[in-house]
């Protein structure tokens, strides 16, 4: 298992288990953390599953596909560190990992 | 304030109405009566990565097994509803068990329309709702070497895809004169049309179909026009029905789907509705309609969530919907209907563009947007906002879509 730690922007701090080659947005919804709402279920159509990734662990998920990239380029409030957690796949290396949800999802 | 919500249905927006209750604070007792015999799930990939085989079952669902019971969430999904006794405020399972609601929310979902023909009872004939559904159906598609559809609207096309890419030769059969008639402009159902062409499809439009064939099993689907195609199976898709009986017999208003009001609210003051069993208001369009999407679902559920919180609900979007077919993505923001002027932004040769559908007075009212991300989002806010804006703004490239909308004009 996994642990993934979500950060809400008012500060409140969830932290879920996440299941290996599943995504960081499943390991958010399936533990109901608000401000994830995943409305395409990872299908990469909605945008409503942005995170920001902790800087420490940037270089350490998979890469941005062109579809990511481009509904990243039109959400609200992107950062550098902005990544749509549906494409995010989690694996042994992610333990620990932090990121934080934007306020534009409350 | 409510102690305890029972919700019908174990689906899309049953499992959104329990996540936002307890999201807006409801700590009382949160029973969930389903009939699938398994924990919700989401539908859109039975008909795509999940009928392909590239995602398991485990991720096809809302949450794992055991979190449901941790999460507080009385979660049964062998406990079919037969009846809502609103006088004494409990539904009576099938099993004759009787659950007391404070507050009730019915989200049942809707069910696949049946075609009743000549043998079309025959093994091989699927249909495209359930998971237990869409197993039956890839275990055939990974047999057969020729699949029919009978009907080309979005789960039809997708499971036409599908079953290309797993080798099998593919009919598709549509009585209407172009596919998706129901639900886009032909601009777009010419684009599916040659989409599905080059990949190999034969569609058939204009074609009623008459009966099935074959033994034990469907070999042949044969037409009105005495026509026979060869199938080793077929699928049909033929639109859906709302699950709105036990609202009906419950003397609960409905037209086509149970009516309910910008807040998820029936006629009866406790009792809430989501989903594809509604019939809602679109204040957007000044319509009442019954929507088939996820967003509709989630965006009722919290809705009445909200309501029975007494939170301040939360901001409408406009309806959207998605697709997948090969390696096209469409996103879908708004509803055309009404539109008097399609305004293409793009190349359709590229594989890249989007349709504008704008009214008489150029307001923007949906956006079809292939492959195309941005249009889709942007296209969102303009749909919202009903911004008008002129085609000849919309068409110009050099316009970057993002400074669309300061080009709206009022
Ligand atoms: C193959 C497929 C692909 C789709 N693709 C997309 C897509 O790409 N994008 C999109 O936006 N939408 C898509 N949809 C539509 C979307 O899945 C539905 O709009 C959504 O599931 C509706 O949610 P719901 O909760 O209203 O209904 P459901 O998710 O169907 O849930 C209703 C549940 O209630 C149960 N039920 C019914 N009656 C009773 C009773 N009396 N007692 C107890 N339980 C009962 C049903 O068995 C069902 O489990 C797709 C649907 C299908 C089938
Ligand atoms: S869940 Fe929709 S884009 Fe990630």
């Amino acid at each position: 298992m996994v642990q993934i730690t979500f950060i809400e922007n008012n500060g409140t701090v969830h932290v879920v288990e996440a299941t290996n080659g599943g995504t960081v947005m499943e390991a958010a919804t399936k533990h109901n953390v608000p401000g994830i709402d995943a409305d395409c279920g990872g299908a990469c159509a909605c945008a409503t599953c942005h995170v920001f990734v902790d800087d420490d662990w940037m270089g350490k998920i998979n890469p941005m596909g062109t579809m990511e990239e481009s509904m990243l380029d039109f959400a609200e409030g992107v950062k550098p560190n902005s990544r749509l957690s549906c494409q995010i796949t989690v694996n042994e290396d992610l333990d620990g990992l932090v990121v934080t949800i934007p306020a534009s999802q409350f | 304030m409510a102690k305890s919500i029972v919700i019908i249905g174990a689906g899309q927006a049953a499992t959104q109405a329990a996540n936002s209750l307890r999201q807006y604070g409801f700590n009382g007792k949160i029973t969930m009566l389903g009939d699938e015999g398994i924990a919700p799930y989401q539908r859109p990939p039975l008909s795509k990565a999940y009928l392909m085989g590239e995602i398991e079952i485990a991720r096809l669902k809302f949450r794992d097994d055991d979190q449901w019971e941790r999460d507080g969430i009385d979660m049964r999904p062998n406990a079919g509803v037969a009846n809502i006794d609103r006088a004494a405020k409990m539904v009576v399972t099938k099993s004759g068990e009787k659950i007391a609601y404070d507050n009730l929310i019915i989200a049942t979902g809707s069910r696949v329309r049946k075609i009743s023909c000549e043998n079309s009872e025959l093994k091989g004939i699927h249909y495209l709702r359930t998971l237990a559904q869409s197993d039956a159906l890839k275990a055939d598609l990974d047999k057969a070497k020729s699949i029919a559809i009978i009907g080309a609207g979005y789960i039809g096309l997708e499971v036409a895809a599908i079953a290309r890419k797993k080798g099998l030769s593919v009919t598709v059969i549509e009585l209407a004169p172009r596919v998706l008639a129901r639900v886009a402009t032909p601009i777009i159902s010419q684009y599916f049309e040659n989409l599905h062409a080059s990949h190999g499809v034969n569609i058939m439009t204009n074609c009623a179909l008459k009966a099935f064939g074959g033994k034990d099993k469907v070999q042949r689907v044969l037409l009105e026009d005495g026509r026979e195609i060869a199938a080793d199976m077929v699928l049909v898709g033929i639109g859906i029905i709302p699950n709105s009986e036990i609202a009906i017999d419950a003397g609960i208003i409905c037209t086509n789907g149970i009516d309910v009001d910008e807040y998820a609210r029936t006629n009866d003051a406790n009792i809430y509705a989501c989903g594809d069993c509604t019939n809602r208001e679109l204040d957007l369009y000044g319509i009442r309609m019954r929507l088939e999407s996820v967003h509709n679902a989630l965006e009722q559920a919290k809705l009445a969530a909200a309501h029975i919180m007494g939170a301040q609900p939360p901001k409408l979007d406009t309806p959207w919907f998605w697709s997948d077919q090969y390696d096209v993505k469409m996103q879908i923001a708004g509803l055309s209907n009404g539109a008097t002027q399609h305004i293409v932004r793009g190349n359709i040769a590229d594989n890249k563009f989007a349709v504008f559908h704008l009214n008489d007075e150029n307001r923007v009212l949906a956006v079809d947007a292939i492959n195309s991300p941005g249009e889709f989002l942007i296209g969102k806010k303009l749909v919202l906002a009903s911004a008008k804006i002129t085609p000849q703004i919309i068409s110009n490239l050099d316009i970057p879509i993002k400074e669309l909308a300061a080009h709206a004009v009022e």
